[in-house]
């Protein structure tokens, strides 16, 4: 069990984030209980892949503040990293090397010995369905294997707290519900997870709460059912329709 | 297949010499994953090499025997200075791919991937230098200065590159794609590498050419390499050489951690 000592994974408070001309990020708050599957939802450009960056120490925000399980993602960036798993939104393994050595060199570099990372390695690889892949470089990968073979690097050693961005895009049904039945046995061992997805299906599946995320605000939090419950709809899309298209209207 | 997720303990973060060194052993995956990438660009000077030697070196120097220990040490800087471009492409891959994004989330001592990456370019700068050199040794070379000239001579050549290839790493963060950086590093390395004293003397050269010639940094890097491959090394010129390598390092070393601070972000 993990970090019974932080009831609260994430605690962020007004998030601003600018790049040129764009605001990414215009006073962003979010809460995650520890131990929960959290989602961000929201259109391309919404700010959710910016708020796991800043989150996952690896973007500075430009003002408000936040801290993972107890620690300032900014000043205390070097403890938040000994906690935390990340999986981007781009597939970051090395193409030039096998799927089995790239899970063995990012072992090694969490800290794993040789023979623990041979061996993580060879048990990740059955578990995402690419054991027979496992010796060929990625660049002969599909999509989806190589999905799979970054979801993998981020489970090489256990993290508080997971940062999964669209985990699923470019999933098959049968991989993406692997990979759904993986982040629920996660927070079940009482890790945390944050994932964005753009499948509201998704979320409501997994997620234990959810915040509707447009032009670099939250829009609406709460648990699936809640969200469906106030604003009267009977789905997550309907929900999520309702929102963003509100916020196109106004700012147009 | 969710029994790989447990609740064992998260291990200990690496330390800094093992963090670096499984940045060096995927560096060394990759010469042996993509040889092409080294041997296409190794491949130019053993051409060189071979075509000099034996269709210019009669008409150079009276015979291709005696043409070839003057060529050879300046093909050798050639083979090493084309290869220390991969330096920036490297760099440039990892960074547009995302990777660093991954290796900045890990809990490593910040300059692990730089130092194995300059590891791995050691072994890159060994392979170039140890093939022109072998087939040198092949085609009949037999450097007056030994063995100890040799390793002298490869020394000198590894510090330069290692100091250049600052410059190809801060260029690596600068332009857009691998393709970018390999072109223009070609653009700017083959008319250093010609208009050099590799393959003839300036002598004979018109004048404003010479004046080029002569204050090229290769040229001088060559003359450094003939000297100690010759066994009568010219203090002068390799205190220019480490000169020119230490200026590289001073104004591209800092660029480049500015440019990777900024563009990793």
């Amino acid at each position: 069990m993990y970090e019974k000592r932080y009831p609260v994974a994430v605690e962020a408070a007004g998030l601003r984030k600018r790049f040129g001309t764009t605001e990414a990020l215009r006073g962003l708050d979010l809460t995650v209980a520890a131990g929960t599957i959290y989602g961000l939802l929201g259109p391309n450009g919404a700010g959710k892949t910016t708020t796991i960056r800043i989150l996952a120490t690896l973007l500075r925000p430009d003002s408000g503040r936040a801290a993972v399980l107890g620690h300032d993602v900014v000043r205390e960036a070097a403890a938040v990293r000994r906690k935390i798993a990340l999986a981007g939104q781009a597939a970051t393994v090395d193409e030039d090397l096998t799927g089995r050595e790239n899970l063995v060199f990012l072992g090694r570099l969490s800290g794993l010995s040789r023979g623990g990372a041979r061996a993580r390695a060879a048990g990740l690889l059955e578990a995402f369905d690419l054991a027979g892949a496992g010796g060929r470089q990625v660049k002969a990968y599909s999509g989806g294997m190589r999905r799979r073979l970054d979801l993998a690097a981020s489970f090489l050693v256990p993290a508080s707290l997971y940062f999964l961005d669209e985990p699923t895009t470019g999933l098959d049904p049968a991989a993406r519900n692997q990979v759904w039945q993986i982040v629920r046995a996660a927070a079940d061992s009482g890790s945390t997870v944050l994932l964005t997805t753009q499948y509201l299906e998704e979320a409501d599946r997994i997620a234990d709460r959810v915040a509707v995320i447009g032009h670099g605000t939250v829009l609406a939090e709460g648990t699936p059912a809640a969200l469906k419950a106030d604003m009267g709809k009977g789905t997550l899309d309907e929900v999520f329709l309702a929102l963003t298209q509100d916020t196109e209207g106004s700012a147009a | 297949m969710t029994a790989i997720i447990t609740g064992a303990a998260r291990p200990e973060p690496p330390g800094a010499l093992t963090a670096t060194l499984a940045f060096g052993y995927r560096a060394l995956l990759k010469i042996r994953h993509v040889p092409e990438q080294l041997f296409d660009v190794i491949a130019i000077p053993v051409v060189f090499t071979l075509m000099f030697t034996y269709l210019f070196g009669g008409a150079l120097a009276g015979s291709p025997g005696r043409y070839l220990p003057f060529l050879l040490p300046g093909t050798l800087v050639m083979a090493v200075l084309l290869v220390s471009m991969y330096a920036g492409i490297g760099l440039n891959t990892d960074v547009s791919k995302g990777i660093t994004s991954r290796f900045r989330s890990l809990p490593v001592w910040r300059p692990a991937p730089v130092a194995g990456a300059i590891a791995g370019d050691v072994a890159r700068y060994l392979i170039a230098a140890g093939l022109v050199t072998i087939l040198g040794l092949i085609m009949g070379y037999r450097p007056a200065g030994g063995a100890p000239g040799v390793l002298d001579g490869t020394g000198l050549l590894l510090v330069f590159a290692l100091c250049l290839s600052c410059a190809w790493t801060a260029l690596g963060l600068t332009l857009r794609t691998p393709q970018a950086v390999m072109s223009t590093g070609t653009v700017v390395l083959f008319p250093l590498t010609l208009a050099s004293n590799v393959f003839v003397q300036p002598r004979t050269m018109p004048g404003w050419l010479q004046a080029f010639v002569r204050v090229n940094p290769v040229s001088h890097l060559v003359t450094a390499e003939r000297g100690l491959l010759a066994g009568h090394p010219a203090a002068g010129q390799i205190a220019w050489v480490l000169l020119a390598a230490a200026a590289l390092l001073a104004v591209f070393a800092p660029l480049t951690g500015y440019l990777y601070a900024r563009r990793a972000c």
